[in-house]
């Protein structure tokens, strides 16, 4: 299969699971979402008590199980790490927190688009924006450094939280949470989750599908190879959310998401802007960290602890819209995401002007 | 005529390609050399060489790639 074929081939198997998922009792106007789901593995394992939003979800499992069973496979797994992780987890907490003011990851943006949920507009319209402003920085010089191989045994224990994550939500029990109403109550059969997401797992590590990647690339080096994924995400969802009677077109009354164009817009914005400066949307960084990149495990875990901090600080939007503590934690994450980016390129400037990074020479 | 070699190594998503293409934007013909290590990379960094109109050649050597570019 070519690489186009294989990007269009993972996004429209991403939008009928999706959709197929909803049908099986995962959350409308959702299907898949990986900074929901990862905030209610956050939930799951008590790290914040909003009894709505707690599931140890078996798709986030699967993601990181696929790409790691299929990197083996085709000798991509490779532990590596070391490029600033502990600036890469601070910038995951703030992608989570803006992510969850709009009330969804990228992904579940084109979900929720495909839905008919017109509030997701707001959202990507956001998302492009903040995207650009991270690819100025990077043309401007931002660098997170290089990563270095590690010895492989870092690699292998995001795999093995995981697998334990499983085996918790499979026993139950009693010092696990999951809930009894809202989203987090609303879940496929284990199994059929768990081999979606192990589908989409693998598919994605084949692919590279990225929501970030699409917009940044389109832009930055007019390709539209990942955006290739992004729409078809958009279509087979279309289709297959129709095809099960649950389009619902129009700004009112969407599962999970509220009207409040201004922070859809710029929580979206935050989340882009991070991700970009990232390498990749929090899709992409769970499957890298499914193939051995230290430095993406290390992002999960930011996202991960942005969704406890995001509901233990009432920081996240709901259907009935956003509080005054989002907002602040919006415009804090914004400027710290832009003081980060700017010092990182005024201090880079200094040392490879020092050093040089271009040699000479055959 | 100068050649230059980009050492993209450990680099993360898009950084190889963004140093590529600033490298050729320098550079009205000629060729530049671009280090890589990671499979990703090599694929996004062919991927936008040759949508540029330039050739490259791909050589492997273990776990590294050398791409050989040449422009007009």
């Amino acid at each position: 299969m070519t690489d186009k074929r294989t990007i269009i081939f993972t996004g429209a198997i991403i939008g009928i699971l999706a959709a197929y998922l909803i049908h099986l009792g995962n959350p409308g106007n959702m299907g898949i979402c990986v900074a929901c789901f990862i905030r209610d593995i956050a939930g799951g394992m008590g790290l914040h008590r909003a009894e709505v939003v707690q599931n140890i979800r078996p798709e986030i499992i699967g993601f990181i199980f696929g790409a790691l069973i299929i990197s083996l496979l085709n000798k991509e797994f490779k532990s590596r790490g070391g490029s600033s992780p502990f600036v890469r987890f601070i910038i995951g907490m703030f992608v989570m927190i803006g992510a969850l003011v709009f009330l969804g990851c990228p992904l579940r943006m084109v979900l929720r688009l495909s839905g008919g949920d017109l509030t997701a507009i707001a959202g990507f319209l956001g998302f492009a924006s903040g995207i650009i402003i991270g690819t100025q920085f990077i043309k401007k010089g931002f660098s997170l450094g290089k990563a270095h191989d590690q010895n492989p045994i870092n690699g292998y224990i995001l795999p093995v939280i995981a697998i334990i994550l499983l085996s918790l939500r499979i026993l139950n029990p009693e010092f696990i949470f999951l809930s009894e109403s809202g989203p987090g109550s609303a879940f496929a059969p284990i199994i059929i989750a768990l081999i979606a997401g192990l589908i989409v797992g693998v598919l994605s590590q084949k692919s590279r599908i990225c929501m970030v990647g699409g917009i940044r690339d389109i832009y930055l080096i007019k390709d539209p190879h990942l955006f290739n994924g992004f729409i078809a995400i958009f279509v087979f969802g279309l289709i297959f959310n129709f095809a099960f009677g649950n389009f619902n077109l129009g700004f009112e009354g969407q599962i999970a998401a509220h009207n409040d164009f201004i922070w859809n817009f710029l929580g979206m914005l935050l989340a882009g802007f991070g991700s970009v400066l990232l390498g990749g949307c929090p899709l992409r960084q769970t499957i890298l960290a499914g193939e051995g990149n230290t430095d993406s495990a290390v992002t999960f875990l930011g996202l991960l602890v942005g969704g406890a901090i995001s509901h233990n600080f009432g920081l996240a939007g709901a259907p009935s819209g956003v509080g005054t503590n989002a907002k602040v934690a919006v415009i804090i994450g914004i400027i710290m995401v832009t003081l980060i980016g700017s010092l990182n390129i005024y201090f880079n400037s200094i040392k490879y002007s020092q050093k040089g990074e271009i040699s000479h020479g055959a | 005529m100068a050649h230059k070699t980009i050492d993209t190594r450990g680099r993360s998503c898009p950084e190889p390609v963004v140093m590529t293409k600033q490298a050729l934007t320098k550079i009205t013909d000629g060729q530049i050399t671009v280090l890589i290590n990671e499979e990703v990379a090599k694929e996004n960094v062919t991927r936008f060489v040759e949508s540029s109109g330039c050739e490259v050649e791909v050589k492997k050597n273990e776990e590294e790639y050398k791409l050989l570019i040449t422009k007009g």
